[in-house]
């Protein structure tokens, strides 16, 4: 049972990495996109190939996985983000499946036995998960502080202002474009980095999970959550997961489809956006320039502890 | 005197239909100019032009002697955020403003490029004198403002970046009368003191043409009449389209 939950944390992780690079595209700038699947098929081939292709060190495919994904985003990113809401979704939804495709027919049988990563002559497998979740979950918090940082600045404003509305970013002197497609870009390497994580996990990589089931998932935790707001997508994240190894949880494997949980996907998706369209834990709260925000907390904590003056 | 914005014999098609036919016309340094027409007149079309979100089929635009948008091949218009920077402030029709902001983050918006964080929080103080009702709301979200207020929140927002020209697109729309008084009062006031040239579009012919130096008359993407906007009050034609009497 204890492992059971740990597995289950393990791969609320890896989504939650993936949730983090949904909510820069679509709860942070506002683009319905649903091609995440894709970016993580290309960071789970970049670890594999780098890995057990070249041989290479683990550590040395997280920054490769996420550049190719990011790559890979930017050129979908720039003829797609001139399509808005719908056609946006069904234009990205397309490019996710020819990316699975390419994959599909370049690699039909996947790739196995990749590689264990490792730090300091320390071995990650699949055994030992505690460590695993340590591993993940310390990735989650990184780019939990990171993109926290990130809607607090500049960027982040501009990137909100285009959300909320174009004409006005324009006229306010905000190049449109260019936030889209970077903030496309960056939920891709983000993407592409679950994607690192998951081969260093599993070992192996199938083709036929990058499915656009995977993308909805992910979007569902967005939506879930809470558009924009990273710890609630990191719980919606939790809870999707939860649901989806529920019926294994309980034991009713057999009786219960495993397509069952996409059924209770659209249902948690329909339920919400009837009952509380804002998430479980709300829209993000537009605080840019808080003087609370992670780091001044962060650097009042130790002033604080060496018994400087701390400013209201 | 010089001219800020000139605009020569610019046409626009969507498709098969000519939205502007040659539509000339020029904005003068610390005038209020401003543009009227009927529905479909093209006038929303001449605003899209100048601030670069539709292309030209025929003419040139030109901002403080520089061309910023032709109908030539080997040059594009320049792209609306870059006009923004050059000076050229638009308050979009239906105000536009970012609804789940409060009124200084609107503001602080903006100021988006202006890199100066001093000069951004005395430009905003600066706002909240003009407006003292926004003052008033700074910490409100934008969205429970009333239109009125939204429309001179959206104005002060322009305003912020310190534009040499501020284009307003049917600033009195859906307003009640009184409201559409005081934003006009406003836009005289920011035009004589801020010395920021207005160039406004509005179906309120009347209220346009008092608070205005000089108008232009659109219709079915030609311009009609261009005259000093006081001789245009006396206008039979004008009386009689567009004043009604």
């Amino acid at each position: 049972m204890l492992n059971f939950f740990q597995l289950i944390i393990i791969y609320a992780g890896i989504y939650a990495l993936m949730a983090i690079g949904q909510n820069c595209i679509t709860g942070n700038t506002g683009m319905l996109s649903l091609c995440h699947a894709g970016f993580f098929c290309i960071g789970s081939y970049a670890t594999a190939i780098i890995c057990k292709t070249f041989g290479l060190p683990f550590w040395f495919s997280l920054p490769v996985a996420a550049l190719a994904s990011g790559i890979v985003g930017f050129l979908i990113g720039v003829p797609t983000l001139r399509l808005k809401g719908d056609y946006l979704c069904i234009a990205t939804l397309g490019l996710g499946e020819i990316i699975r495709n390419i994959a599909t027919n370049v690699n039909p049988v996947g790739m196995m036995s990749v590689p264990r990563a490792q730090l300091f002559g320390y071995q990650f497998s699949s055994r030992n998960k505690f460590t695993f979740i340590l591993l993940i979950w310390f990735f989650v918090l990184i780019a939990y502080i990171l993109f926290r940082q990130l809607a607090h600045s500049r960027l982040g404003r501009a990137m909100v202002a285009v959300r909320e509305d174009e004409v006005a970013a324009a006229s306010n002197g905000i190049n449109v474009t260019k936030y889209k497609i970077g903030a496309f870009t960056l939920g891709a390497a983000v993407g592409g980095t679950a994607g690192c994580f998951a081969t260093a996990y599993t070992l192996t990589v199938q083709p036929s999970s990058f499915t656009f089931m995977v993308s909805v998932m992910v979007l569902c935790m967005v939506v879930l959550g809470g558009m924009g707001n990273l710890l609630g997508v990191i719980l919606g994240a939790f809870i999707i997961e939860f649901i989806s190894y529920f019926p294994q949880l309980v034991g009713l494997s057999s009786v219960i489809p495993a397509q069952a949980s996409q059924i209770i996907y659209g249902l948690v998706l329909v339920v919400m956006m009837i009952c509380r369209p804002q998430g479980i834990l709300g829209r993000d709260k537009y605080r840019y320039g808080d003087p609370r925000s992670t780091f001044s907390k962060l650097r009042d904590a130790v002033k604080s502890r060496k018994g400087g003056e701390v400013k209201a | 005197m010089s001219r800020l914005l000139s605009i020569d014999g610019i046409s626009v098609r969507y498709g098969a239909i000519e939205a502007l036919h040659q539509v000339s016309m020029s904005v003068e340094e610390g005038d209020i100019v401003a543009l009227i027409g009927a529905n479909g007149a093209g006038k929303s079309t001449l605003l899209k032009a100048i601030v670069g979100q539709v292309p030209l089929c025929e003419g040139s635009i030109s901002f403080r002697d520089e061309v910023v948008s032709t109908s030539e091949k080997h040059r594009k218009s320049l792209p609306t955020h870059m006009l923004a920077r050059m000076g050229i402030a638009l308050v979009p029709e239906g105000r536009h403003v970012f609804a789940d902001m409060t009124v200084e983050e609107n503001l602080d918006m903006g100021a988006f490029f202006v890199r100066d964080a001093s000069l951004v929080a005395r430009k905003k103080e600066e706002m909240f004198d003009f407006f003292p009702i926004l003052g008033a709301r700074r910490k409100q979200k934008t969205r429970s403002l009333s239109g009125g207020e939204q429309q001179m929140m959206a104005i002060a927002r322009a305003l912020m970046s310190s534009p040499h020209m501020l284009l307003l697109d049917e600033p009195g729309l859906g307003l009640a009368p009184l409201v559409v008084q005081d934003i006009f009062q406003k836009i005289k006031l920011i035009n004589s003191e801020d010395k920021v040239t207005v160039f406004l579009v509005e179906q309120n012919a009347r209220m346009a043409l008092r608070s205005s130096d000089r108008g232009y008359c659109l219709e079915n993407g030609r311009i009609v009449l261009s005259d000093a906007s006081s001789a245009l009050l006396e206008n039979d034609r004008v009386r009689q389209a567009y004043l009604g009497e």
